[in-house]
């Protein structure tokens, strides 16, 4: 028999509305399996259980009364520890941030809050969002439920290794270079990453905000498309969201499929470091979508993905650099005193934070400072803006672009982390797409030694209805 | 201009973390130094685009001239307590800092 804990967000709808359970009774079950198994899989940073039982109820109340529901009521979420939750503590996954209790709401947490959605938890990262394992986060690991030796992919791996182990019903997660894509992917869920301006970061604890994306995680593409029509659209708290209309995400989904022309970008296929398993399970997905759409897929090229990679860890650290002179121990946060104000700076700042923030800073720093801005800093937004009209020609061709979400299935915990090259090398097949803007799904599509494996399915700049379409009828054909 | 190969050594390392305000130890410069010079390794690859004449970009999704009115919002007690709870020094309703000058 499934579980309560165990439902998608469309089936806990129905039962809720149906009165076949409370929502108590689902936010109990997904509380019980936080209590069986989290101690061990840590993907949770804080759960909120009073929080939580005490929103439900309210929406049982307002289900006996008969009164009208949000779209999401009464389904509990885990939201990513880097979205301010107002008097809920919000980390971060960082010291400098531990005891950190936000005065405000994040306009996501607050959006999905109008939709009768419940909060459950907050679930672990990689410091500041910073990695691609959440061997980052200042706490602990997050492991994979599939294998708990391995990683649950980063820096949302917390959010992934909830929503697969079913402690959760969704997830939010913020993807800046794949952070949402690559954990769904190695821990066999769906991650949407919409287009850049379409969700709001408002409230969102900020890394590179060129190119962070406000994003969730669910157990079926249907689900993805409910949480995003509650999530996008323009908000006054964050000037670069956009305000072009919304789709009926939903409905488009289910329209045909057939004579959707996919691309196939060769570049994509011959990445040093890729596993063959993965790209045989990828190209046989890919031959269940030319059956779908009844139409073969075009090979396209696109820029090798590794200038994007390059790119992308220039001017990645270069704006996480800034984002990060906030934390100076003085508004809040850790802050360790010093003989002037100097070395309090100093100290607050090395011991707060952890290596791999203090790495990037360091590199941002360079990247910015005098004499090399231009070669580095300015050279990178120029490839950038290469790599943006690259995907716009492609996207003259094709309505979709095909291609792994990684080049391998979850590693090893500790396997990478004293190599941060090889850990990048992680995010090859995902941060173009930030780079881009460009909105990207990952769906699960098969197995490489009983890991899942994840395919990306890349669309037009807020064509989100497009990817959910294909997204939607290949999960389908899988059943 | 040409990306020119930075060989980061523990006294640049030292130079950036000042800028950076961030207290390294010994250990950690050296560690920085050789991973950070990996890293500059590889972003070489970049020196292949012909970027000449191109502008940089720093947004995608070319928006302009987004304008708010400037008005002064009140801000509630409460929330001025909270913001005000959060800061590790103050006095009253001012927060404290050690001397500038």
């Amino acid at each position: 028999m499934t579980e309560l804990n165990q439902l998608t967000i469309e089936q806990a709808c129905v039962g809720l509305r149906q009165k076949e359970f409370s929502s108590a009774e689902l936010v109990s079950a997904c509380l019980k399996k936080i209590k069986q198994v989290d101690d061990e899989l840590k993907s949770f940073i804080s759960v909120f259980p009073e929080h939580a039982l005490a929103a439900a109820k309210k929406i049982d109340q307002a289900i006996a009364k008969g009164d009208e529901l949000g779209p999401l009521a009464g389904v509990p979420y885990a939201a990513k520890d880097n979205f301010c939750t107002k008097g809920l503590k919000t980390t971060a996954a960082s010291k400098i941030l531990e005891n950190y209790l936000p005065p405000y709401e994040s306009t996501t947490t607050e959006r999905l809050a109008k939709a009768g959605a419940v909060l459950i938890g907050k679930t672990n990262l990689d410091e500041f969002a910073m990695g691609s394992s959440t061997e980052n986060s200042a706490f602990f690991t997050t492991k994979n439920p599939h294998d708990y030796s391995r990683v649950a992919g980063g820096t949302s791996g917390g959010s992934a290794a909830a929503v697969a182990a079913d402690e959760v019903v969704y997830a939010l997660g913020t993807d800046t270079g794949g952070s949402v894509r690559q954990p769904a992917g190695f821990c066999g869920v769906v991650g949407l990453k919409p287009t850049y301006g379409r969700t709001s970061r408002a409230g969102v604890i900020a890394m590179a905000s060129s190119l962070d994306t406000i994003s969730h995680l669910t157990k079926t593409v249907a689900d993805a498309a409910l949480v995003l029509q509650a999530l996008a659209g323009r908000d006054d708290h964050d000037s670069t969201s956009s305000n072009l209309a919304l789709d009926d995400y939903s409905a488009a989904m289910k329209k045909s499929v057939k004579g959707l022309k996919v691309g196939l970008p060769k570049e994509y296929f011959e990445v040093e470091g890729m596993d063959p398993e993965v790209k045989k399970v990828i190209l046989s997905a890919v031959k269940k979508i030319e059956e779908l759409t009844e139409t073969p897929a075009v090979p396209i090229n696109l820029m090798a993905p590794d200038y994007a990679l390059a790119c992308y860890y220039l001017i990645m650290p270069a704006e996480a650099s800034a984002n990060l002179a906030r934390y100076d121990g003085i508004k809040y946060g850790l802050s360790l005193v010093g003989n002037d104000l100097l070395d309090s700076y100093l100290k607050t700042r090395g011991q707060g934070f952890g290596p791999e923030v203090k790495r990037r800073i360091v590199l941002g720093t360079f990247a910015l400072s005098h004499g090399y801005y231009d070669a580095y800093y300015k050279k990178a937004c120029q490839a950038r803006a290469l790599i943006k009209k690259d995907f716009a020609k492609a996207f003259s061709e094709v309505e979709i672009i095909l291609s792994p979400v990684a080049p391998t299935v979850a590693f090893k915990i500790g396997e990478k982390s004293q190599d941060p090259l090889s850990l990048y090398l992680a995010d090859i097949f995902t941060v173009p797409m930030s780079l881009a803007g460009v909105p990207s799904l990952s769906v699960p599509c098969g197995l490489v030694r009983d890991l899942p494996v994840g395919l990306q399915m890349v669309g037009k700049w807020f064509d989100e209805k497009t990817i959910l379409r294909l997204g939607h009828h290949y999960e389908q054909s899988r059943k | 201009m040409e990306i020119l190969l930075m060989f980061l050594d523990s006294k640049q390392i030292d130079h950036l973390a000042k800028l950076a305000r961030l207290a390294l130890s010994q250990k950690e410069k050296e560690l920085y130094a050789g991973q950070l010079a990996a890293v500059l390794e590889y972003f070489k690859k970049l020196q292949a685009l012909d970027t000449v004449g191109l502008e940089p970009m720093s947004q995608v999704i070319e928006l302009k001239n987004i304008f708010r009115v400037d008005e002064i919002k009140d801000c509630s007690p409460d929330t001025q307590k909270k913001i005000l709870e959060n800061a590790p020094g103050r006095t009253g309703q001012h927060l404290k800092v050690q001397k500038i000058l």
